[in-house]
């Protein structure tokens, strides 16, 4: 048997069901990687060993009693987004680092009671609002294949413990890229379905329109058992979808002859000749042996997604984050002189530089005068967008390229850019503005750093993307590869 | 320059926005109680709190009943409306914004009628009514200096009916806002009550020349919450800027508030510190999206409005305008005269109705009137009056001890059976007993028989008049006129 943190979520299930090992033991394990390597990563804002032990021995009563689901029993990590009833709940952010949250989001309701046992939550970009993992309060994440580089953001804490694997799966949230984009740079498995497929209740909310909550793990089978249990209405939150959720794990191995890829003409024509995407290039040609089919699609809008989307997600944000304000939970200055100083002090203390960077673009598009211009024009080009795919995803089934215009680049390296640094999102954020489906996996490495394929569907077709990914899965091994010294 | 015809050169110009409550069980966006008076924050739920990663879920009711509302002024009601986030901090704001409907609200093009002084009617066109949540309180008393909040209104469903500038004077306002109030508490969806804050108002209120075409620049007076204060508000209000602009200066656009005690509005912001309240739709809510057969189905709702009613009380039972129009007023009112009326016994519908609108429009308002009460503290209830109408059917009383009857009843209760029992009221009927007084005063006044059958017909009034005075005005009249016809006669 191969050490139990260089197994799937799947294979630990079916471990725990024969018996090989309890909960506790699979916990206990996990926890002790967790003391042993999380000081060099800086994966977790908080451990919640003594919780996952007893939820450990809880879920190994229920195997006993045989009344467990697929996941009971199976440890896993929280994004530090997502509310954690009794549990410090910081997004990252000084403004909540006292924040411990009265109530669960539904995922994590959800999650608990499939029987999952809940490590720590994960550090992440301040309120996800970056894409190297260095704007948290808590101070960069490293990343497992170099130490020296980001994991990517704004998941990255997420995508550092998977890695590394000191967590077995974790919870992401995606608003432009922040599952797709780590996955891509730490060779995980990530995928954030469609908007309104997984509630968005008690995850702290960045752009309402764009976020949506998925996972980050090491196969599309795991994503296809932990999304089963995420997945599904919620009556308290008005944008969830109200459809069934069909069985995702039925149909991970369908044929693949015949899948029709669309390659995206204004993206990905350019992009694949470049050295840098020689792992796509190489994965697609993989999915034309398993009998595929490669076709150019156009949507001439695509390439104003960033711009778009750095209208839509701070305007979004700015208002978002209004009710931090230090007035009833959360960062509150020190003495206030009086109301205004309150929320100046407490704000202006309690959150970091690209926080507030994107609440003034925000506050700016919103503002009298220049709503139109800004505002509603991005929501114009955001229906355009939306159209493309939908006329894409009538000629093809799937559209592919790269996840990430580049590999891990070093800590430190664009801090000072944030224009650079918003263009690391080039390649996902369409997906979000539409509001679409959409997976990285890795698919090889250059200069030793991973690189991931981006697979996008249309609506509600999370099945179909984890079929595609499954089968490329079954004939490639990058998935399995681990970081040597996690190993 | 005469002072007096200056003044009247001025025209007032007035729109109202008024914000009613929605007497749903639970806010608008949660599952908190909306009841009122509990202890400060022990209503406020997460959502209410604006905690981290809260959601808003749409309470269907107030949707129905802005609906309601939209059907009984006549307006459009939008098949899809949408919320949106206006924007600005305040400690009573948890979220940072406020979920109204900007762009497009549940309901526009309405209108309202009143009657003017001289008894003419006029519309008054209503602009848009949206959905709101409300905010929370700031308390600014016994706390040193400090400011308490508490958010047990915050979310609280509200309907904001704006008008269009229609209004000419503080009169017309305060008809105008007393219609609407009428009819949110007919419809059920307000429970009215202005102590609470439950109906309230800004004035948005200006001054021009008459005859002149342009708007004034008008003040906004905000939160208005008595009948009679948005009266000398406005007409302060009115005093003010004419002054100003007559003294050679002009209106500056502002946010004014009135100070009840001193009876003055006075600014609390311009227009430059004007928020800029960043309107955008609100991502965490789907548009609202009402199709025909659900507002079909509220229109069947509908209770008979208060102006129908009135109409149909004029055209059914033959009241005057007048008095239409007073026993439709409140609903309270209303429902106090159709329930009086509806348990009188004997007579026909008609004449009941007429009777007891007699009764209710004169001797008991002004009971009412006289110890200020309002119809739901009255000493009298539907079924005494009643009652008392029955007993004049039945011919237990006359008419003319029936006052004397309800003067009884307001002033110590009881039935109308019991007072008159009590009180030794009860018609005499009796034929017998009524010719035995008959010829008793025949006998007594030889004089006045001869005068009388000599053709002195006048004198019928005084034999009628020796009747009633012996036996204490009981005697049934139309008796007492048959029978003294006949004896006189001889």
């Amino acid at each position: 048997m191969a050490e139990l943190h260089a197994q799937t979520l799947t294979e630990l299930a079916a471990g725990l069901r024969a018996g090989k090992f309890s909960s506790v033991e699979l916990t206990r394990h996990f926890l002790e990687r967790i003391s042993k390597y999380d000081a060099e990563l800086n994966a977790f804002i908080t451990v919640t060993s003594e919780l996952a032990l007893a939820q450990a021995a809880d879920a190994d009563a229920r195997i006993a009693a045989g009344t467990a689901s697929a996941l009971t029993g199976l440890p896993l990590a929280h994004k530090d987004i997502f509310c954690t009833d009794g549990v410090l709940t910081t997004c990252g952010s000084k403004m909540l680092s006292n924040f411990v949250s009265p109530y669960d989001a539904t995922v994590v309701t959800r999650l608990k009671q499939a029987g999952m046992v809940m490590l720590g939550k994960t550090n992440m970009d301040e309120f996800a609002m970056g894409s190297s993992n260095e704007t948290s309060f808590y101070g960069a994440v490293k990343n497992p294949w170099n130490l020296a580089k980001v994991p990517g953001g704004s998941s990255g804490g997420s995508a550092a413990a998977v890695a590394a694997r000191i967590a077995p799966a974790a919870t992401g949230t995606d608003t432009g890229g922040s599952i797709r984009q780590p996955a891509a740079l730490t060779s995980l498995t990530g995928i954030k379905p469609t908007y309104g497929r997984v509630s968005r209740y008690g995850m702290i909310a960045f752009a309402s329109s764009l976020d949506q909550g998925g996972v980050m793990c090491l196969s599309a089978e795991d994503a296809a058992l932990l999304l089963q249990s995420m997945s599904g209405f919620d009556v308290q939150d008005s944008t969830s979808v109200d459809t069934p959720v069909p069985d995702y794990s039925a149909t991970l191995n369908q044929s693949l002859k015949g899948l029709k890829i669309g390659l995206v003409k204004e993206f990905f024509e350019q992009g694949l000749s470049n050295e840098n995407a020689k792992p796509v290039r190489e994965a697609l040609a993989v999915y034309e042996q398993l009998g595929a089919r490669l076709v150019e699609v156009s949507l001439p809008n695509l390439p104003l997604s960033v711009p778009t989307y750095y209208v839509v997600a701070p305007a979004e944000c700015s208002s978002n984050l209004s009710r931090f304000d230090g007035v009833r939970f959360g960062y509150r200055c020190d003495n206030p002189r009086d109301l205004q100083d309150l929320y100046t002090r407490s704000r202006g203390e309690g959150f970091g530089s690209e926080v507030k960077r994107r609440i003034m673009t925000g506050t700016y598009v919103l503002s009298a005068g220049y709503y139109d211009a800004y505002y509603l024009r991005a929501q114009k080009i955001r229906r355009l967008i939306t159209e493309e795919f939908a006329n894409a995803f009538k000629q093809v089934d799937v559209l592919m390229g790269p996840t990430s215009p580049t590999t891990a680049f070093d800590i430190g390296a664009k801090v000072d850019d944030p224009v650079t640094m918003y263009l690391n999102d080039i390649y996902t954020i369409g997906a979000n503005l539409a509001g679409l489906p959409a997976m990285s996996i890795p698919c090889g490495f250059l200069d030793g750093l991973p690189v991931g394929l981006q697979i996008i569907g249309g609506h509600f077709a999370e099945a179909k993307l984890l079929n595609v990914a499954h089968g490329y899965q079954q004939v490639t091994d990058w998935h399995k590869r681990m970081p040597e010294r996690y190993a | 320059m005469n002072m007096q015809s200056d003044a009247m050169s001025w025209e007032t110009v007035i729109g109202l926005e008024i914000h009613a409550q929605l007497a749903t069980r639970t806010k608008i966006f949660s599952g908190s109680s909306t009841a009122f008076g509990a202890a400060p924050n022990t209503q406020a739920n997460l959502v209410d709190l604006g905690y981290p990663g809260v959601l808003p879920v749409l309470n269907q009711n107030a949707v129905k009943m802005a609906v309601k509302f939209g059907l009984a002024v006549g307006a459009k009601v939008a098949q899809r409306s949408v919320f949106a986030r206006k924007n600005y901090f305040y400690p009573d704001l948890p979220k940072g914004y406020q979920i109204s409907q900007y762009e497009l609200p549940i309901v526009e093009h309405g209108k309202m009628d009143i009657v003017l002084e001289d008894g003419s009617t006029k519309t008054i066109r209503i602009t848009r009514a949206h959905l709101e949540e409300d905010a929370g309180k700031s308390l600014h008393e016994d706390f040193q200096g400090y400011t308490g909040i508490d958010l047990n209104r915050a979310g609280t469903p509200l309907i904001e009916i704006v008008s269009e500038p229609d209004m000419r004077s503080a009169k017309e306002a305060v008809a105008y806002m007393k219609k609407i109030h009428t009819l949110v508490r007919y419809l059920e969806i307000c429970d009215g009550n202005m102590q609470e804050g439950s109906f309230r108002c800004d004035a948005n209120v200006s001054v021009r020349k008459a005859g002149a075409e342009k708007f004034g620049t008008r003040c906004e007076i905000k939160n208005l919450n008595s009948f009679r204060f948005i009266e000398k508000a406005i007409n302060y209000e009115v005093a003010r800027q004419i002054e100003l602009i007559e003294g050679g200066g002009t209106v500056q656009q502002q946010t004014r508030l009135f100070d009840p005690d001193k009876g003055e509005t006075r600014a609390l912001r311009s227009k430059e510190e004007a928020n800029d309240y960043r309107y955008f739709p609100d991502p965490d809510l789907l548009p609202v999206v009402l199709d025909d057969a659900f507002i079909s189905d509220i229109r069947a709702t509908l209770p008979e409005l208060p102006d129908e009613k009135a109409h149909r009380l004029v055209r059914e039972f033959d009241l005057s305008p007048y008095d239409a129009g007073v026993l439709t007023a409140s609903r309270e009112l209303a429902e106090y005269y159709d329930k009086t009326v509806s348990i009188v016994v004997g007579g026909d519908r008609k004449s009941n109705a007429k009777a007891v609108a007699n009764t209710v429009t004169n001797i008991l308002t002004f009971s009412l009137n006289k110890e200020n009460l309002d119809i739901t503290e009255s000493k009298v209830t539907p079924e005494q009056l009643a009652g008392l109408q029955s007993r004049i059917n039945d011919s237990t009383i006359s008419g003319k001890l029936a006052k004397e009857v309800f003067e009884v009843m307001w002033a110590e209760g009881g039935s109308a059976d019991a007072i008159i029992e009590s009180k030794g009221l009860k018609q005499i009927t009796d034929t017998g007993a009524i010719e035995k007084v008959i010829d008793d005063i025949i006998a007594a006044n030889p004089k006045q028989l001869a005068d009388y059958r000599s053709g002195k017909d006048k004198l019928f009034a005084f034999f009628v008049g020796q009747v009633m005075k012996q036996t204490a005005g009981k005697a049934n009249p139309a008796q007492v006129n048959e029978l003294l016809k006949s004896k006189l006669a001889g």
